[in-house]
């Protein structure tokens, strides 16, 4: 059967030739790592298959002619959401489909989502429960694991105290996993509690909260397909969230949109932009002040949208007077009338977006830096719409659901916060005793005799656990200092200073990982016992719910059974609650199901109880029917607006993709969910919203002259479509209700509800502790929002710095702004431990650090990778396109030093000798006098290969050094978040 | 008969390679063997341009001019296969091939050829569709099933285009046309003798 048309002339091609002699004199990244080789140890011999066949035959290979049932789930990778669909076969996963009707992937992938298969084949996965004995990993069972880590546990809690033992989360979990894990800490007795949103957003979580009320991305990915002006400050979406491209690029196209990247780096996201400015790590807020300075000048602000819903301009006009383009150009070395084009376009070509992510919130001003994005796009009046908005574009695939549900150590789910309100409500929610918490966690005495709960005392970040193990006693602020560390789902080289966090590794007591890979808590420290592996199946190995970027919730089905004799984190969950003597309170309200190894809760059932207590963040109407019905009816979702036609099936008419939340009231009172958060031109139960008026009626400013001026905090002749309050109003009580007269909407049983909650004064009940959901049913049938109508404010006066100031990174490259421009001052307790900052940069300035390490080090994403690289550095099929950790280096800098491309390299860090051995990129991607580390990597510390030190056969495919492990000091005020943007470094060839 | 043609819109390509993964995962190729693999020009400077390349199923396709075993050949969509028992992996068709596609499978020391593996535009090879020895040997069959190369349907930008030439054609002179710039469409004056009139 082999035909053959016709006889033709080879012609040796143009296209290749062309597209090498174009890139001759460069070798381009993947060139590159190609020449480096095939060399990468334990990888299977390349290519070594048997006669003619493509490859050995596989049991993860469809057999024809078997039936085959598809599954749903999503990309466990970043935020996006993008829907995966599994086709199964016996019990295997054998094949991936286009998911063609999901909204927001529209069948397509990345590297790593079209890869998503390989994770549950996962050769390289950890297969059993293992622990080390005497520096040996040994197989255990799980029931030996349940028992020895419990005891150990109570061991801990008996001799230190419960805040000794520290719980790190994972923005991996189900939304359903997250919040029975902060659920976890809260019956353990500590609010020592954290995840990864304390390293890529948390920064924008308080900086955005503290301006208009909730702290995420107002809008979606697909609707920036509407936007005219298209911001990116700090993110590389092309290589972090390349399915968001998809929208974006087709935005820019059909409306010739601007899109404009503000980026130390020229990144692959900057090739598709219209306007590429290049400016120096760490100086965003000169930036943004900077081009304010020329709106302000040119009256291009949104005079009327500042009258209305903005309160603080004035103060931030005063600020902005400092930043003339020759201070900016200064500061920042961006040309005056570059800065005052990018500015028009933004204020002046609208509707416009400023998109952001982790090259933004990374620093020690990252607080100060999302606020100063957010006081632009209200200065433009170019937030509450269609093509507008804060689109901060998150991580993780969860991360967004993972920080809504108070995996995090200054919050209970849905930013409750800690104080006595907050634990009462969810002391009712969960039908156990407030007073039962109360005695579950330690006490502290004051000097003065007072004695507090820690219970409202919010607990360590992730970025300082290891100092809260080595500093002395007295500066930690908790009865005892850290001894043991227990890990869901997060990677070990994802904080700076590692040599510092590997000496906190040995020094505990107890390490626990749970993990579908043993990650680099398992290789990196000289730990001899005392340390347990828990293989934790993926997310495509159990069912639940996700919260994508924009909000919208997501149902997972479980694809195959976990493999292997790994188990899914409820089930993990309940052992350990069991075994700790709290499962029977815990899990009171949560139906349990079979599961593989036995009973286990039932995502669905957990996801309820979320409903019954998510009102203030809108987690209450998003039911798992709802939200499954979603998953089924994919396909009747408009890609641009999000939402389902009113003829579409009943159970899904007239909603958005996924509930964005806020979607208020109960599940069957079928709000849409929130596609624009605050969007005026939308009636409230249309997903139509007002800036949230959080921070109180009035605010008491003060003025030069020491006196204080009342200033009214709710808006001013703004509301949403069709509100029965024409003007600003604030947050709905009870009380409130009576007021106004709307009480009598309430139903017998809501008000039963109200007042047996309220006690002595159900008049202060609030929309948000109302567990009938009526408060929420009443302000909505009116028109209203239940968090109140009031003003943005650009002034936080309950932060650091209320209107954002500039100053410089604690190592800068420009001592000499040090002096003007200074890190805050040294705090002796900020979460708990010291913040010392302040005296790390005066140090280095005085030392002369920036002589010695003159070039600039920065870190981010590689397309392939994701977070601490473990999982997919363990799958062949991305290990293959990025064998090598390497330094991008600019050719200056190498030829100054004698670096080739592809040759080795130490990179040598400011603190304690630090230094990794990595190869050389040598590329005009960045500036001279800048380097640039993807953070992916692991394996490897200061030179030495540490592959021998995981558990046999659960090796990475690729490793390499942590960019981590030179990376250095420094600490937002607010929230923690760990300076990954900006430190320095010398580089010499190895 | 329609045919079959791969277009790769390069102002659209953001080189996440989710078209070399999705072919690794829906043939399960092994390490070394990239049926696919994207390249970029100017990395790292103004003028960056990445694009997607595999096997262009040519026109009068040069490896079939070479092969010395007549292995390849073009089926009636215009995909060029070829079977894996008549290639002796000698390598001519790499040395003819303008995209660089044909790939061989190490079988032994010293530099040994094994047989020649390409993009099969997800058809299969001269074996029955859908086939047992026909997957062992080249993967899936898309095409038989109705569907088009997994690549081009999971690239996250939709710019690797699969499918009638006429349609990828229209689809990227209406996209040309509506946002005003395009580089052309790469390689089809080589590939298939003809370019997109813009």
């Amino acid at each position: 059967m082999l035909i053959k048309r016709k006889e033709g002339q080879a012609s040796r091609g143009s296209l290749v030739a062309g597209l090498a002699a174009s890139g001759a004199e460069r070798l381009d990244r993947r060139a590159f790592l190609r020449r480096s080789g095939l060399t990468a140890g334990g990888v299977a011999a390349i290519g070594s298959i048997g006669f003619g066949a493509v490859r050995e035959a596989q049991a993860n290979m469809p057999k024809p002619g078997k039936p085959v049932e598809v599954k749903t789930n999503m990309c466990t990778h970043c935020s996006v959401g993008c829907t995966v669909k599994a086709e199964v076969q016996e019990g295997v996963w054998v094949g991936q489909e286009p998911a063609w009707d999901s909204p927001i992937n529209r069948g397509t992938h990345c590297a790593k989502g079209a890869a998503s298969r390989e994770l549950v084949k996962g050769e390289r996965r950890l297969k059993y429960p293992m622990k080390l004995v005497n520096g040996e990993w040994q197989r255990i069972s799980w029931d030996i694991a349940f028992d020895e880590i419990s005891k150990k546990m109570l061991e801990i809690r008996e001799k230190s105290g419960p805040e000794s033992l520290w719980f790190l989360g994972s923005a991996k979990f189900t939304n359903e996993a997250a919040y029975l894990f902060r659920k976890f800490a809260a019956y353990w007795g500590t609010n020592n509690v954290d995840h990864q949103a304390r390293i890529c957003h948390s920064t924008t979580v308080a900086g955005v909260a503290n301006t208009w009320g909730y702290g995420a991305q107002t809008n979606s990915y697909n609707d920036i397909r509407n936007a005219k002006t298209i911001i990116f400050m700090g993110s590389n979406a092309a290589e972090a969230h390349p399915v968001s491209m998809q929208h974006i690029l087709t935005g820019k196209e059909t409306n010739r949109a601007n899109v404009i990247v503000l980026d130390p780096r020229m990144t692959r996201t900057a090739a598709h932009a219209t306007e590429y400015v290049r400016f120096r790590s760490g100086t965003d807020i000169p930036i943004i002040w900077g081009m304010l300075y020329h709106i302000f000048k040119n009256g291009w602000e949104d005079k009327n949208f500042i009258a209305q819903r903005v309160y603080g301009m004035d103060l931030v006009r005063k600020e902005v007077e400092k930043w003339t383009p020759d201070e900016v150009e200064r500061v920042t070395g961006v040309p005056g009338a570059q800065l005052e084009k990018v500015a028009k376009q933004f204020a002046t070509e609208k509707p416009a977006t400023f998109i952001w992510c982790m090259g933004a919130t990374q620093h020690t001003i990252g607080t100060a830096n999302v606020r100063a994005f957010c006081t632009l796009l209200l200065a433009t009046g170019n937030v509450g719409g269609s093509g507008m908005g804060a689109n901060i574009f998150r991580g993780h695939t969860n991360v967004q659901g993972a920080t809504d549900l108070g995996l995090d150590v200054t919050t209970l789910p849905l930013y409750y916060g800690l104080d006595e309100a907050a634990w009462r409500h969810w002391a009712r929610v969960w039908e156990t005793d407030y007073q039962w918490f109360f005695d579950r966690f330690d006490k502290t005495t004051a000097p003065d005799g007072k004695v507090t709960s820690m219970i409202n005392t919010p607990g360590i970040p992730s970025t300082r656990w290891f100092d809260a193990v080595m500093l002395p006693k007295e500066q930690v602020q908790q009865r005892d200092k850290l001894k043991g560390v227990f890990v869901m789902g997060h990677g070990g080289n994802t904080i700076p200073r590692m040599p510092d966090m590997v000496k906190g590794l040995e020094a505990l007591d107890l390490l626990v990982v749970c993990d579908p890979h043993p990650t680099t808590y398992s290789h990196i420290s000289g730990r001899k016992n005392g340390t347990y592996l828990l293989p934790i199946c993926t997310n495509f190995e159990a069912s639940g719910s996700r919260t994508a970027s924009n909000r919208s919730i997501q149902w997972g089905e479980q694809v195959v059974d976990p493999i292997f004799e790994s188990a899914n984190d409820y089930w993990v969950m309940l052992k350990f609650a069991e075994k700790l003597g709290f499962a029977r309170q815990m899990f009171k309200n949560i139906k349990m199901v079979k599961g593989k190894y036995g009973d286990e809760p039932e995502a669905e059932s957990i996801l309820r109880e979320i409903n019954r207590g998510g009102w203030s963040t809108g987690y209450c109407g998003q039911s798992p029917e709802r939200i499954k019905a979603h998953m089924k009816h994919q396909d009747k979702f408009d890609i641009v607006t999000l939402r389902a036609p009113k003829d579409a099936p009943a159970e899904i008419a007239g909603d958005y993709y996924g509930l964005p939340w806020p979607c208020w009231g109960t599940p069957e009172y079928r709000h849409p969910g929130t596609h624009q958060l605050y969007n005026t031109n939308l009636h409230v139960k249309e997903g139509g919203g007002t800036f949230r008026a959080r921070f109180g009626v009035e605010y008491e400013e003060p003025q030069a002259d020491g006196s204080k001026k009342k200033i009214n905090l709710l808006s001013e002749g703004s509301y949403s479509k069709d509100s029965e309050i024409k003007d600003g109003y604030p947050q709905f009580t009870y009380g409130m209700l009576k007021k106004l007269g709307w009480d009598k909407d309430l139903t017998e049983n809501e008000k039963t509800v109200i007042e047996g909650i309220g006690g002595n004064a159900p008049d202060n009940v609030s929309w948000a502790i109302d567990l009938s959901g009526g408060i929420q049913r009443v302000a909505l049938e009116h028109g209203c929002i239940p968090f109140g109508n009031g003003k943005a404010r650009v002034n936080a006066w309950n932060l650091p710095d209320p209107v954002p100031v500039h100053r410089e990174p604690i190592y800068t490259p420009r001592p000499e702004l040090v002096a003007k421009y200074p890190t805050r001052p040294d705090v002796a307790a900020q979460f708990r431990v010291p913040n010392i900052g302040f005296t790390v940069q005066k140090n280095a300035v005085d030392k002369g650090i920036a002589k010695e390490f003159p070039i600039i080090l920065s870190s981010g994403r590689l397309v392939e990778y994701e977070g601490g690289g473990e999982e997919t550095r363990s799958n062949p099929w991305l290990a293959e396109l990025q064998q090598d950790m390497f330094v991008e280096i600019n050719p200056a800098d190498a030829a100054d030093r004698g670096i080739k491309d592809g040759g080795w390299v130490w990179v040598f860090g400011p603190e304690g000798g630090s230094k990794a051995r990595v190869k050389a990129l040598v590329t005009e991607r960045v500036g001279k006098g800048v380097a640039w580390m993807p953070f992916h990597f692991g394996g490897w510390f200061q030179g030495v290969d540490q592959r021998g030190n995981y558990p046999k056969g659960t090796d990475p495919v690729v490793l390499g050094e942590s960019v981590n492990t030179v990376t250095t000091y420094g600490y937002d005020p607010v929230t923690g978040m760990h300076e990954g943007k900006v430190t320095l470094c010398q580089i010499r060839a190895a | 008969m329609a045919r079959m043609k791969f277009l790769c819109d390069a102002d659209r390509c953001i080189e996440c390679n989710a078209c070399v993964t999705a072919c690794k995962n829906e043939h399960e190729v092994p390490w070394g063997i990239n049926r696919r693999r994207v390249v970029t020009i100017n990395d790292g400077k103004p003028g960056e341009r990445s694009v997607s390349m595999a096997c262009m199923h040519c026109t009068d396709a040069p490896c079939a001019s070479v092969c010395p075993v007549n292995c390849f050949y073009t089926t009636a969509d215009a995909v060029v296969l070829h079977s894996k028992d008549l290639c002796i992996g000698c390598g001519y068709c790499f040395y003819a091939c303008p995209f660089g596609a044909p790939q061989y499978p190490k079988t032994a020391n010293f530099g040994s050829r094994g047989k020649m593996d390409k993009c099969t535009y997800c058809a299969g090879g001269p074996e029955v569709d859908g086939s047992q020895a026909e997957l062992d040997k080249y993967g899936r069959n898309r095409l038989a099933e109705g569907k088009l190369p997994l690549c081009a349907e999971m690239c996250s930008t939709k710019a690797l285009l699969a499918g009638d030439g006429d349609i990828i054609a229209q689809i990227y002179s209406q996209r040309v046309a509506k946002r005003g710039y395009g580089s052309g469409a790469w390689g089809w004056k080589v590939a298939y003798k003809e370019t997109i009139s813009l």
